[in-house]
């Protein structure tokens, strides 16, 4: 395979890191007036698909390792947090951790596996694997086939803040999914992001540097699934719900549009994504039976015409780190 | 009855014969995946919602021009396989010279493209397609009943596999195309126009899923996600047959169908999953894949 994955990266920038403080502020500004504007369970529906988003984008992005079955983290996270709630009598916090944990397992399972085969062979091979996983949601009891788990409690957040509220879920959202932001911006700007955007751009040579690339791709993918975890126990917990959607393949294609859209290998690009692709399918809800068509009419848009996505033009344009 | 292992033997040759049949869809289009990534580099997810369109062309033509199975048989793949082409003139040849994802995204948009208007116009339940008047009925082999349709289904995708290998392994053409996966800029220096032999390998390739589409019509219910499930399987028998062999794809193929058969018999809520079981397995064993030369 070609060995340098330039394509895949955002332009090169001289701006510091002085961009992404402001971007980052203007960020937790919309996120504190926006639900005064706009229904509350939008906002959070779209951070939780936006912290998905981000933790898929840790992957392709940094390590330009593409992950077509990043649903089973999601999906298999909402129904063990789910279960956590509702049958274990978990608290909000740790049904969401539990998540967090199934996430994190998985991942190291289907990470080690996938790992052994690069390139377009990773995505099938986490494709398959997330595939087999459905099979198992739909056949276990636990996970309550076609229906789903249903009539999930919010509960009470450390015992004793309700969060049946909108308002008090909404903050616990935010500040999950700003901890969350925060911790993988961590990740990116240390010296093991720094590794691993070397391995993103040429394996062979971080390989003859001596490290080894395997672990820091496996540790990636790991972290990657477990955040992907957190978004899936925090979205269970929000609407209640745990269902097969959430790991069906469909779910896995929609997370990579959210962040083709937003913008490959940028790091506000898959918030902007999910953003856009949640509005969409929330206000063509009239065009319902297109929806798929619209999602692929995008793909292809985005892939032949702009491969930087929204926030990688405008940060091209603005010659800005975002 | 004779029994074998306490299963009954008509049951087991049963699910043999359907594992066969399931096999052979699997060679058919994992056969085209590998010729498509030959000479493109792409993965074509597209590939699955081609084989749909394969069995929608064979119902249409049914519908409209009243023209049966063997007609459709020629004219499907034809059809798909110029769809094919106009996908790769206008869309995909402007990625070879990026990453192979971009590939992969591509394609599987387009799948979304197709199978929502599918969907649309058709709705997700299945449409019944007829089986040919000749090969209704079946031989009675005196352990098994062998309906025609299905033992034609296997003879058939056989033959396909195994001309398509003769083509690419033994003749003049073949070489020029193997040449050109190897090194393209060489064999354009010989004179060979190397893009037109992408667009058509393409192009045979796609008319491989419809090929595999029409005769999937009669078995199956024609319906919109009748690729998209189907494409997943195949990738993972992909990934363990490994895409470098023509002759690996069509072996792994057949020979996964009738695992999966035999899964049917002994342990039935596996079936569904144990090709991506023995995927992991083969992971674990041999990274590169049964057939593949470096991972």
């Amino acid at each position: 395979m070609v060995a340098a994955t330039d394509t895949l990266t955002a332009p090169a920038h001289s701006g510091e890191g002085r961009s992404e403080v402001i971007a980052f502020g203007v960020m937790v500004a919309v996120l504190i007036v926006a639900p005064f504007f706009i229904y509350p369970l939008f906002l959070m529906q779209a951070l939780c698909f936006a912290l998905f988003a981000c933790a898929f984008n840790l992957l392709i992005g940094y390590v330009g390792l593409l992950s077509f079955g990043h649903a089973l983290y999601f999906g298999w996270a909402s129904y063990l947090s789910a279960h956590a709630a509702k049958i274990w009598g978990f608290p909000p916090e740790l049904a969401i951790l539990t998540g967090a944990a199934t996430g994190a397992i998985l991942g190291l399972v289907a990470g080690s596996l996938a790992i052994r085969r690069q390139g377009i062979y990773f995505a099938m091979i986490t494709l398959a694997l997330a595939q087999m996983m459905y099979f198992f949601a739909l056949q276990a009891k636990f996970t309550g086939g076609e229906d789903g788990i249903q009539g999930v409690p919010r509960g009470k957040l450390f015992g004793f803040i309700d969060l049946t509220p909108h308002t008090t879920m909404y903050v616990l959202v935010v500040v999950i999914f700003l901890a969350c932001f925060l911790f993988i911006l961590r990740i990116i700007n240390s010296p093991f992001g720094e590794v691993l955007k070397a391995i993103r751009e040429n394996e062979p040579r971080a390989i003859s540097l001596g490290y080894k690339t395997d672990r820091y791709k496996l540790v990636a993918f790991v972290l990657s699934a477990t955040l992907a975890g957190v978004a899936g126990g925090t979205k269970a917990i929000v609407f209640q719900i745990a269902s097969l959607t959430d790991v069906h393949w469909a779910m896995s294609g929609e997370v990579v549009l959210m962040t083709l859209v937003g913008g490959l290998g940028t790091v506000f690009g898959p918030v902007v994504g999910a953003f856009v692709i949640i509005a969409m399918q929330n206000y063509l809800n009239a065009l319902d039976q297109w929806v798929t068509v619209i999602q692929g009419v995008i793909f292809v848009a985005c892939v032949l015409l702009f491969r930087r996505g929204i926030i990688g033009e405008i940060a091209n344009l603005l010659r800005l780190k975002l | 009855m004779v029994e074998i292992f306490g299963i009954p033997s008509q049951a087991l040759f049963g699910q043999l014969l359907l594992g066969l049949i399931n096999g052979s869809f699997y060679a058919l289009l994992s056969l085209g995946l590998a010729v498509i990534f030959g000479m493109l580099n792409i993965i074509n997810f597209t590939h699955g919602a081609q084989y749909m369109l394969g069995a929608f062309a064979a119902y249409l033509i049914l519908q409209y021009s009243g023209l049966g199975y063997w007609p459709s048989l020629i004219i499907a793949p034809i059809a798909v396989g110029i769809f094919g082409v106009i996908i790769e003139r206008t869309m995909l040849q402007w990625l070879y010279k990026l990453d192979h994802l971009y590939g992969l995204l591509l394609t599987f948009g387009i799948a979304l493209i197709i199978e929502g208007i599918a969907r649309n116009k058709f709705g997700s339940a299945g449409l019944p397609y007829a089986m040919p008047d000749s090969l209704r009925g079946g031989q009675n082999l005196g352990f098994m009943f062998l309906p025609n349709y299905r033992a034609w289904v296997v003879v058939a995708s056989l033959a396909i596999c195994f001309g398509t290998w003769f083509v690419i392994e033994r003749t003049r053409l073949g070489a020029n195309l193997r040449a050109a996966t190897e090194n393209p800029t060489l064999v354009r220096a010989f004179g060979i126009n190397v893009p037109r032999m992408i667009t058509l390998t393409y192009g045979f390739g796609v008319a491989l899923a419809a090929f595999a589409g029409v005769m999937a019509a009669p078995i199956y219910n024609v319906s919109p996600q009748m690729g998209s499930d189907l494409i997943i399987v195949v990738f993972a028998v992909v990934v363990i047959g490994g895409m470098g062999s023509i002759m690996g794809a069509i072996v792994t193929g057949f020979g996964l169908g009738v695992i999966e058969g035999l899964t049917k018999v002994f342990f039935p809520e596996a079936s569904a999953t144990v090709i991506f079981v023995i995927m992991a397995i083969v992971l674990l064993i041999r990274p590169a894949g049964l057939f593949g030369r470096t991972a």
